[in-house]
């Protein structure tokens, strides 16, 4: 009796710890910052008395939140998209028996081991335009080496791309990410599958369409999940690279968080755009560690 | 027909002309990134940024680490980086060990709750916790501090680490567990004689995910480390590569340094980093 009491108390005292952290750090504090953006704390000082909704009514009044929403939106369906096709085409290709298959993988991955600051600093130069007068630089200057000029454009100094030119970057460091998902799950079908649709008669595309990419849906799945929750917290690479841009054209409302908090002292303003980023993370992220869960319980 | 035959009924050429040119995608910023940095300074220019260099000259990387006229190296901020990274690593791969193995080991009631509630912790923007985070550093003494900056990695790695330990414990056959136990060994002693002596490629993965994540990090950095003396190598590099004197190659050598640890970790060890990436990503 006694042994079966410690069997049961020591596990729980071990991660106690733990959980006492992330019950304080995580869920106390997203209740603490959704605290403040219902207070008036708007100056360096705290002052925690309520003011209702008025720092959400101001948020979406505010001209800037409405393009960092916009930007941020057109920035997840880009670099979802990118990602998962250039990922599923480089998994797929490197999966027809490639010489050098290693090496390829180890090129296409290496982006994912270096910050996004790095990645930013670099592309910044890369997209960096040039001028008229002087001359074109970094990619556009390639372009006109190979005879593709009419390609070249403002990138993210241009404000109608923007936050689009930020999107090369993070697919450029993502994507190879969802190429390593894609083959992992590539190699987890049976030859004999794809085998007996050929006997079925079906052809080499319709065994893709129909049988390979159904069976990769899970995979899909969690690339979504991993890239939309990336997207809607990206930060660094903004700051890096260019910053909110000319007329907010780069701006997301992460980066409008951190300058509101930290530069301006709005804290309740700027929980109100945190307590916002969380929501839409939570909508994404929620139902599928629910769905997680049950199918765990069900194994 | 062989599998070996079906396999390459699609064009080779063509296929292999598609992955060199992504390879070629992939490639074009470490290309800019090595020849700039090795350029002399009278060659450095904008206009001539994809042209290889003379000779070699690493003055650019001397000035990025040392600093120059009006501006600071990052050689400060690199050692502030592995001050931090190295014991935040080591910390959080020791409670990683030990929640993932109470949580697939020695299950309870509402354990498996309890761990998806652990999970939600690692998607979280952390904008929505920066601002108590920061009030109740500041209450600790922990507040622009090295120290501060590992205690919050070692809390904010809790999920990730715990999970990946956690789905590798899985791995091992239960019925060992349940054997030593009916030899009346202590959850102690299971761990010691029976799991930790396997957790080898799981300590391995998670310091490897851990060290990526914590030297590449820059939003805690940002937020906690205000006071340059202790900012670590992500806002240094940003401060250089956002300083108006400081020339672009110099910024280029400084982002080259910058990434040179985890570079050199993924290039030795990949297939450890290929597998924290793809825990990383849940089971699917």
């Amino acid at each position: 009796m006694r042994r079966w009491d410690r069997e049961r108390i020591i596990p729980i005292l071990l991660i106690l710890p733990s959980v006492i952290a992330i019950a304080v750090f995580v869920y106390g504090f997203i209740g603490f910052t959704g605290f403040v953006s219902f207070t008036k704390w708007n100056k360096l000082l705290p002052d925690f008395s309520l003011a209702g909704l008025r720092n959400y009514q101001t948020l979406f009044a505010n001209r800037r939140f409405q393009i960092d929403m916009r930007n941020m939106v057109v920035f997840t369906v880009l670099f979802l998209i990118s990602c998962l096709a250039i990922g599923f085409l480089l998994a797929f290709l490197l999966d027809q028996r490639i010489k050098g298959e290693n090496l390829f993988r180890s090129i296409y991955l290496f982006p994912m081991a270096v910050s996004f600051i790095v990645t930013g600093v670099a592309w910044r130069w890369l997209l960096n335009p040039g001028s008229a007068e002087m001359g074109s630089t970094g990619v556009n200057l390639l372009f006109d080496t190979v005879g593709l000029g009419f390609l070249k454009t403002g990138w993210f100094t241009d404000p109608k791309i923007g936050i689009k030119a930020v999107a090369i970057a993070a697919v450029w460091q993502m994507s190879g990410y969802v190429m390593a998902m894609y083959l992992a799950g590539l190699r987890g079908i049976p030859e004999e599958l794809r085998e007996a649709a050929r006997v079925d008669g079906a052809s080499e595309v319709q065994i893709l369409w129909h049988v390979i990419v159904p069976l990769l849906r899970p995979i899909t799945l969690g690339a979504i999940i991993v890239l939309g929750h990336i997207a809607l917290k990206i930060y660094d690479l903004i700051v890096a690279m260019t910053g909110p841009g000319i007329g907010f054209s780069c701006d997301v409302p992460a980066y409008f968080m951190w300058d509101t908090t930290f530069q301006a002292n709005r804290f309740a303003q700027g929980a109100s755009i945190a307590t916002i980023l969380l929501v839409m993370v939570g909508v994404l992220i929620v139902p599928y560690l629910a769905y997680s869960l049950r199918k765990e319980a069900e194994v | 027909m062989t599998a070996k035959t079906l396999r390459t009924r699609w064009p080779r050429l063509l296929i292999y002309a598609i992955l060199i040119a992504f390879a070629a995608f992939y490639l074009m910023p470490v290309y800019v990134l090595v020849i700039t940095g090795l350029k002399s300074f009278a060659e450095v220019s904008l206009y001539r940024m994809w042209d290889l260099p003379v000779g070699l000259h690493l003055d650019s990387f001397e000035k990025a680490w040392f600093g120059g006229f009006g501006f600071e190296g990052i050689s400060s901020n690199f050692f502030n980086s592995v001050y931090l990274t190295i014991p935040a690593t080591l910390i959080s791969a020791v409670l990683g060990s030990i929640n993932g193995y109470v949580l697939s080991k020695w299950k309870f009631r509402g354990s498996d709750v309890l761990f998806t509630l652990l999970l939600f912790g690692m998607f979280i923007p952390y904008q929505s916790i920066l601002i108590p985070l920061v009030q109740v550093l500041y209450k600790m003494g922990l507040y622009g501090s090295i120290p501060g900056l590992i205690f919050v990695h070692v809390v904010y790695g809790i999920p990730i680490t715990t999970l990946i330990f956690r789905n590798y414990y899985a791995t091992v056959p239960t019925e060992l567990v349940e054997a030593a136990k009916i030899d009346g060994a202590t959850i102690f002693g299971i761990y010691r004689h029976v799991l930790f002596p396997l957790s080898m490629p799981g300590f391995v993965v998670v310091m490897i995910w851990q060290f990526t994540s914590i030297w590449n990090d820059f939003l805690f950095a940002v937020t906690i480390a205000q006071n340059p003396r202790i900012q670590p190598l992500t806002v240094g590099l940003n401060n250089l590569a956002g300083s108006y004197i400081v020339e672009w190659n110099v910024q280029m050598a400084g982002a080259l340094i910058a990434a040179l640890p985890t570079l050199l970790v993924y290039m030795f060890l990949g297939r450890y980093f290929m597998r924290g990436l793809l825990a990383g990503s849940l089971k699917g």
